[in-house]
């Protein structure tokens, strides 16, 4: 299916731009008059996505956020989140609840555990030294149906 | 984003205010440790009323918290959460920590107070 509408977002993955990145991509969604619970649910996913790139793919440098949204015509979503830092060398393990590799800052190991409750489908595919992409799906119910 | 801590004998109240993601976590948990260990206070409320967004991190400090009053031998409970907020906290399994608050039916001696019957109410 063709998407109806896109945009594309590109940021430094400096942790400040957490929250700018999840109330864009938000912002962006509103014209599908998603309900609250609908649209802090993606927020919290973008969130979870962002916070990796920034907490791990690009954990001592500094490097670019790549964010595509597209919105079909059957009212779904789809956020694609993309680095190009270190990749994960195992991603069936990283995507198991409380495995976390930085610990220190207090991460619970629960990013994609919290992305996977709150959307419909992701997606995770990553290279060693290339960088990791994770697609993220939620059906919107419009209001008033 | 700020807290604002609050000290009442031993018990520290901590009224966080904005979003709770890996940005704004570590300077809130630093301010929190901080109350809480100055003051060898022996409870910790963490007062959700004004918090407007939270990701795992919220989580994480939570928990982390939960930890630091259990080292110290004290209590933690986190009260006045939204409910798009409860719900992240229930995925992480913070209710079987029993600290999140439950104010809106008491139940009491086996059975369960009708909501909005005053005048049936007896404390």
């Amino acid at each position: 299916m063709k998407a109806c509408n896109s945009m594309k977002l590109q940021f430094e993955g400096r942790s400040v731009n957490e929250a700018f990145s999840r109330t864009a991509v938000a912002a962006f969604i509103a014209q599908l008059d998603p309900t609250i619970e609908e649209l802090s649910d993606i927020k919290t996913a973008v969130s979870e996505a962002v916070t990796n790139c920034i907490v791990h793919a690009y954990r001592d440098t500094l490097g670019i956020v790549y964010i595509t949204a597209n919105i079909f015509p059957d009212s779904r979503v789809s956020i694609k989140i993309r680095d190009k830092g270190c990749g994960i060398p195992d991603v069936k393990k990283a995507m198991e609840p409380m495995y976390t590799t930085a610990p220190e800052e207090e991460r619970a190991g629960l990013g994609f555990a919290v992305m996977q409750s709150l959307m419909d489908r992701v997606k995770v595919t990553s290279k060693e030294g290339k960088g990791t992409t994770v697609i993220l799906e939620r059906d919107i119910r419009s209001k008033e149906a | 984003m700020s807290v604002q801590i609050d000290l009442t004998d031993e018990l520290v109240t901590a009224h966080i205010i904005g979003d709770i993601d890996h940005h704004n976590a570590r300077e809130m948990r630093e301010t929190i440790d901080g109350a809480v260990l100055k003051a060898q206070a022996r409870a910790l409320e963490l007062d959700f009323r004004d918090v407007t967004f939270m990701d795992s991190s919220g989580i994480g400090l939570v928990m982390g918290r939960y930890k630091l009053m259990q080292e110290v031998g004290g209590s933690l409970r986190v009260v006045n959460i939204a409910g798009h907020l409860k719900k992240v906290m229930m995925l992480a399994g913070l209710d079987r920590l029993s600290v999140m608050d439950k104010p809106e039916r008491r139940v009491t001696a086996g059975h369960i107070e009708k909501t909005g019957g005053d005048e049936n109410e007896s404390m």
